[in-house]
């Protein structure tokens, strides 16, 4: 049941994302889906996992948008009713599709008579990451290397001519 | 886990997939490069919520956990480079419209 509740809200906060107009807001509402995440995943047994979405996607993903929106400068009043009317027009279909298809959802049956494989050791998180997926490891060092070398031009200021 | 565990796998399916038409109507109904950033975080956030739900359901959370954990450095370092991209549009255009970037076409 409050699976289902926190579920609720994490739609809800993810629609809000999606439909409020400014930036920031938005950027709020991420940081609040990401939170509700983190929760479902601690109820769910991922501790490890759900503490790196708490710091790294609440946290420091939240600082990346807010640094690159505050590094923007912000629109005129004119530029703000211009888009805001546009915006109105596109969003409004977002609640009625996602409606449409939940009730779509609900005539869906699917089969559930098939078996669950049977999995009894339930390896620890550390043990599958050091041992079994070393090729991930690398994987996320060389991302991490590539993305901060990526960082470093992309965000350094031009020379003025 | 026991077979209870099918349906309420079904109710995260059926969230996932809310989550994912947010975020792919969120990239697609605007041209503002920051909304887009947006909506990519937001599809990430329902392939992680369906891994970390498949891994319950097969009492394997082990596996899942350690493939969410990838997915969310490679997350964090294409948001990274995404906004410094976005950044560096913003100095040449003065805009945040993904109009401009049709000048990357040859």
């Amino acid at each position: 049941m409050l699976n289902t509740g926190l579920l609720i809200i994490l739609s809800l906060a993810a629609l809000w994302t999606v439909m409020t107009r400014s930036l920031i807001k938005s950027t709020i509402g991420l940081a609040f889906t990401s939170i509700v995440l983190t929760i479902i995943m601690f109820r769910l047994n991922s501790p490890l996992a759900a503490v790196f979405e708490l710091s790294v996607c609440t946290g420091l993903i939240t600082v990346i948008f807010v640094s690159t929106i505050s590094l923007a400068s912000p629109l005129t009043p004119k530029e703000v009713e211009l888009l805001s009317a546009a915006r109105l027009k596109r969003f409004w279909y977002l609640p009625v599709i996602l409606v449409l298809v939940g009730v779509g959802l609900l005539f869906v049956k699917v089969p559930l008579d098939f078996p669950l494989p049977h999995n009894p050791a339930g390896h620890d998180v550390r043990t599958v990451l050091w041992n079994e997926r070393v090729l991930d490891l690398f994987g996320q060092v060389i991302i991490l290397l590539a993305g901060a070398f990526g960082v470093a031009v992309l965000f350094k200021e031009r020379k003025k001519k | 886990m026991t077979q209870v565990s099918w349906p309420m796998f079904l109710m995260y399916c059926y969230f996932t997939a809310f989550v994912f038409i947010a975020g792919i109507y969120c990239i697609l109904a605007t041209r503002r490069l920051i909304r887009i950033m947006i909506g990519l975080e937001l599809l990430t956030k329902g392939v992680t919520l369906l891994l970390i739900a498949v891994g319950y359901l097969m009492n394997n959370t082990g596996l899942t956990q350690a493939l969410v954990i990838t997915l969310i450095v490679i997350e964090v370092v294409v948001i990274a480079t995404m906004g410094g991209i976005v950044l560096s549009v913003y100095r040449v255009h003065n805009s945040l419209e993904s109009k401009y970037l049709r000048k990357l076409k040859w």
